[in-house]
């Protein structure tokens, strides 16, 4: 543990604080930007789960590509202000269930690791290089990558057609 | 408890941020954020997982999650953009109904 401890717990304590203000902020554009410190975050995380090119990835696919993405919509519709009666009265009761759920949700994750996760049995380190990434993913998970491919270029065709002016 | 249980907990409890906030959001593209943050909670898992058990599968499955989550932001905000013209917002109690 040591140091390596630490780092996980300020980095744990950020991603705990983005992710709390994304969710609480009431302007989608901080939200998005709460996002993308919590991405970082995890990110940093990964190095210190011997995963660099996921951590790589991460922050090129997901903080680069799928932020600004949401970044763009969200700019191009103007729609940062979320209007200010969103709790309505009909649904006073929506909040504290929605929160005593995601407690619940919370609680029995907790008692499932705690109770039911082996302790480790493999602690060497596994080579997980970008070498090693790229053998597994054109050798065993070569038909789930092509599946992958087929996959992005169906989304692409989809969102083409969807945001195409009448 | 071993090494991993730390990052498993913050999985879980980023997880458990983002059901919440879908639950309680009303605009669409801030559920769809939280939807992002619980995919990325879910991957946390399986790296924390990977590392655990010492093999490569869970990191390559991080990777085509990944993929995915790609895709379905690119479609997903297409709808929202087609969406928002024609409803005016981005308000889901306002997509209650199927016609107009």
């Amino acid at each position: 543990m040591g140091s390596e401890f630490i780092v996980f717990l300020a980095v744990a304590i950020v991603a705990i604080g983005a992710a709390v203000g994304m969710a609480l902020s009431r302007n989608a554009l901080y939200s998005a930007m709460f996002l993308i410190l919590n991405f970082a975050c995890v990110a940093v995380l990964y190095l210190l789960l011997n995963a660099p090119f996921l951590a790589v990835a991460q922050v090129t696919v997901y903080t680069g590509a799928i932020m600004v993405l949401f970044v763009f919509v969200i700019m191009v519709l103007g729609a940062e202000k979320l209007p200010a009666g969103e709790s309505r009265k009909e649904m006073a009761w929506q909040r504290p269930l929605a929160l005593g759920l995601g407690v619940l949700l919370l609680i029995q994750a907790a008692y499932v690791v705690f109770t039911r996760v082996v302790s480790s049995s493999a602690t060497k380190l596994i080579d997980s290089s970008p070498l090693a990434i790229g053998k597994a993913l054109f050798g065993p998970y070569l038909f789930p990558f092509e599946v992958a491919s087929i996959l992005l270029l169906a989304a692409m065709v989809g969102a083409v057609v969807l945001t195409r002016k009448e | 408890m071993n090494e991993t249980t730390p990052y498993i907990l913050l999985s879980a409890l980023l997880f458990s941020i983002g059901a919440v906030s879908v639950l309680t959001r009303r605009n669409a593209i801030m559920i769809f954020m939280s939807v992002e943050l619980m995919l990325n909670a879910a991957n946390l898992a399986f790296v924390a997982f990977a590392k655990q058990w010492g093999q490569l599968d869970g990191q390559l499955f991080v990777f085509f999650v990944m993929t995915v989550a790609a895709a379905e932001v690119a479609v997903g905000l297409a709808l929202i953009v087609a969406i928002f013209r024609a409803k005016k917002g981005t308000d889901v109690d306002d997509l209650s109904v199927m016609k107009n």
